[in-house]
């Protein structure tokens, strides 16, 4: 009865409307992509010592790793920021949750130049963070020129990506669910975690997958904040075009962190697909009955 | 109404078929205030029989759905007190109140399949996966919904959803069964095909049942007995037939059903009353014995007891009769409503007419009547 009342699928012509996206990104994504592919091959002669060169000049898998474990902690922090946050916006007042939507676009509206600057001036030797930890005792922590401190400022940048999505599938969960689980013999917490939790799944998949693909492929806070002794892997791709020259090895790189992160993305989008095509499918049941 | 009544009168013997097995519900000075002008519910005591059928009914506001949350532990009390069975769960959270509950847009969840979203309940209380699966597929046999087991809540319709939300709601046989509003998105057919459903459950399980809704066929249709809610007090409580053939007040006569209201001159003596300088006689037992009644009182009489007359001589002795002038007649089917000029401002009465009656027109002079037994005087 409800599929009924659903728009139909849009009438043909309408694909049209995606040619100059499309035209778009083929001059700009496509088409430099596939040079870069050529060039990693040794076009016109074909050979993959520029991959192999990857697993075995025993530092790109070092920066690899590093890069990873970086993304994996950004992300985590933006997440355990990002949720919390998202649940309040979804439960205060239009007037506040303008506000902290503000809040969290901020770092969207100012130049990342600014951004990052700013970040240094903190985190700086004798800024005022560092100084806080020497109060404490911790006198030996660098934030600038480190993994800590790139971490913290990319956490910071990249939180946007993380509540956005969040908030959009925390705010389609009915919360008369949890009433119901409560009404059936839940406690608060139990309500959460078998109703709540598995609705917001679907945003919890996409806001991981935005952030750790952004991560990984970070370049101007680990180049600003971070050291070269301790680069990641944007730093690295840079640096061989850049400085070395070597087309062939950095588009190697390249193509092998873009194959990490569509495999990544594919694997989240089929957990995670399921999850958020149901609760869309709430969303509509909901605004169908209103 | 016909349908109704008929209805009604072959429930008694049903009803006490049932095995009382329910649980009585006492609200004692149940007060809710949200610090607004006056509060949400104030002061209301009512006690719901075991296996009662009991309907909270009233216009939106009037404080039924807020009462109802307070039941289910939704809500906190202000002040007063909630027994079930005797026992105050007052300070109860409510899932430690043993309560199923029917919501008006189902609730159920999006992400379990028929058979888990029945089996939620039972799981939270750890009853053996074995038991799950015989009660799971009882209770949807008990709704009619035998193969949906496997389906999504979204796969479903609104009149199966409420099915698999009523199932969820019966199947850990809680102590009471709390219904918001839970036909309200549905449409009109669908509607009653339900409401036979909820009765024939409700005569099945022999559980008590608290339904809330604005509807007054519903409540007519369903209920044991209506408790009718205006402005956060209850205005009375009886079955529907009391309600409907016995109310107290002004507010009861005309929130069930169509209803001549005639504002008396003052108060009803125990034989007679005045109207518009006529006096009318007052059958006994025909006076509300709401206090309110001895004040300001009013005349009540439902358009299926006034009688039109062409000629004043038709009018039988004893009758109560009014003169007025037809102003319109709307064809109901099996009947025709005659709206009639009182000559009031502002006052239209209303009689039923015989559909295949065509001696009326409308602007023909006439007389209304009605026998003073089938009034009612109520308190202004």
């Amino acid at each position: 009865m409800t599929t009924t009342t659903r728009p139909r699928r849009a009438p043909r012509p309408s694909w049209l409307l995606l040619i100059p996206a499309l035209g778009l990104l083929a001059a700009v994504l496509l088409v430099p992509l596939g040079q870069s592919l050529l060039t990693s091959v040794g076009a016109p002669g074909f050979t993959l010592e520029h991959y192999a060169a990857l697993f075995t000049d025993g530092v790109t898998l070092t920066v690899l790793g590093r890069t990873v474990a970086t993304a994996a902690i950004v992300t985590a922090v933006a997440f355990l920021l990002g949720y919390p946050y998202a649940y309040l916006m979804t439960r205060v007042g239009p007037r506040l949750r303008g506000v902290l939507l503000v809040i969290v676009l901020i770092p969207f509206w100012t130049s990342v130049m600014a951004r990052n600057y700013a970040w240094i001036v903190l985190l700086q030797r004798g800024g005022p963070v560092q100084s806080v930890f020497e109060f404490f005792g911790a006198d030996d922590i660098a934030f600038q020129g480190s993994v800590v401190g790139v971490t913290v400022a990319m956490s910071q940048v990249l939180l946007p990506f993380m509540v956005l999505p969040l908030f959009s599938s925390l705010g389609g969960i009915d919360r008369r669910l949890l009433l119901a689980a409560r009404g059936l013999g839940s406690s608060p917490l139990v309500a959460f975690w078998k109703i709540y939790w598995p609705l917001s799944r679907g945003g919890v998949v996409s806001g991981l997958i935005l952030v750790f693909t952004l991560s990984l492929g970070f370049y101007v806070t680990p180049a600003l904040l971070g050291s070269p002794q301790q680069s990641l892997i944007a730093q690295l791709l840079a640096q061989r075009t850049t400085q070395l020259l070597d087309f062939a090895g950095a588009g190697a790189l390249g193509i092998l962190v873009l194959v990490i992160t569509l495999t990544l993305v594919a694997w989240a989008n089929r957990f995670g697909g399921t999850i958020s095509a149901i609760g869309a499918a709430a969303a509509t049941d909901r605004k169908e009955q209103r | 109404m016909t349908i109704s009544s008929t209805s009604r009168a072959g429930k008694p013997t049903s009803v006490a078929s049932a095995t009382k097995q329910g649980t009585q519900i006492r609200l004692e000075g149940v007060t809710k205030d949200y610090g607004l002008a006056a509060p949400a519910v104030d002061d209301i005591s009512l006690t719901i029989e075991p296996g009662e059928f009991m309907t909270l009914l009233g216009p939106s506001g009037s404080g039924k759905t807020t009462t109802l949350n307070l039941i289910a532990g939704f809500e906190t009390l202000t002040s007063g007190t909630i027994a079930l069975n005797g026992s105050d769960v007052g300070s109860l959270p409510p899932h430690k109140r043993n309560l199923g509950m029917l919501f008006q847009n189902y609730a159920l969840f999006p992400h379990m399949t028929v058979a888990q979203n029945v089996a939620y309940p039972l799981k939270e209380r750890k009853v053996p996966k074995s038991e799950i699966t015989r009660r799971v597929g009882e209770v949807l046999n008990l709704v009619q919904l035998p193969d949906r087991d496997g389906n999504y809540p979204s796969q479903l319709s609104g009149g199966q959803q409420q099915r698999v939300a009523l199932a969820r709601a019966i199947v850990f046989n809680p102590a009471a069964l709390l219904l918001d509003e839970p036909l309200g998105a549905l449409d009109r057919n669908l509607r009653a095909a339900l409401q036979t459903e909820i009765r024939r459950i409700h005569r099945e399980v022999g559980s008590t049942f608290v339904f809330v809704t604005h509807d007054q066929e519903e409540a007519m249709n369903l209920s044991d007995r209506i408790a009718l809610f205006n402005s956060g007090h209850i205005e009375q409580v009886g079955s529907p037939e009391q309600l409907y053939r016995e109310p107290d007040t002004l507010f009861t006569a005309r929130f069930l059903g169509d209803s001549n209201v005639f504002d008396l001159d003052g108060a009803a003596s125990a034989t007679s009353a005045g109207w518009d300088g006529r006096t009318w006689s007052i059958a006994p037992g025909t006076v509300s014995s709401h206090p309110g009644a001895s004040v300001r009182a009013a005349v009540v009489v439902r358009p299926e007891d006034v009688r039109v007359a062409h000629d004043p001589a038709d009018v039988p002795s004893g009758s109560n009769s009014v003169g007025a002038v037809v102003r319109d007649l709307e064809y109901m089917g099996s009947y025709r409503t005659a709206l009639l000029d009182l000559g009031r401002v502002r006052q239209l009465g209303r009689a039923r007419v015989d559909a295949l009656d065509s001696t009326f027109t409308v602007g023909d002079q006439v007389t209304a009547w009605w026998k003073p037994e089938r009034q009612r005087i109520v308190a202004a």
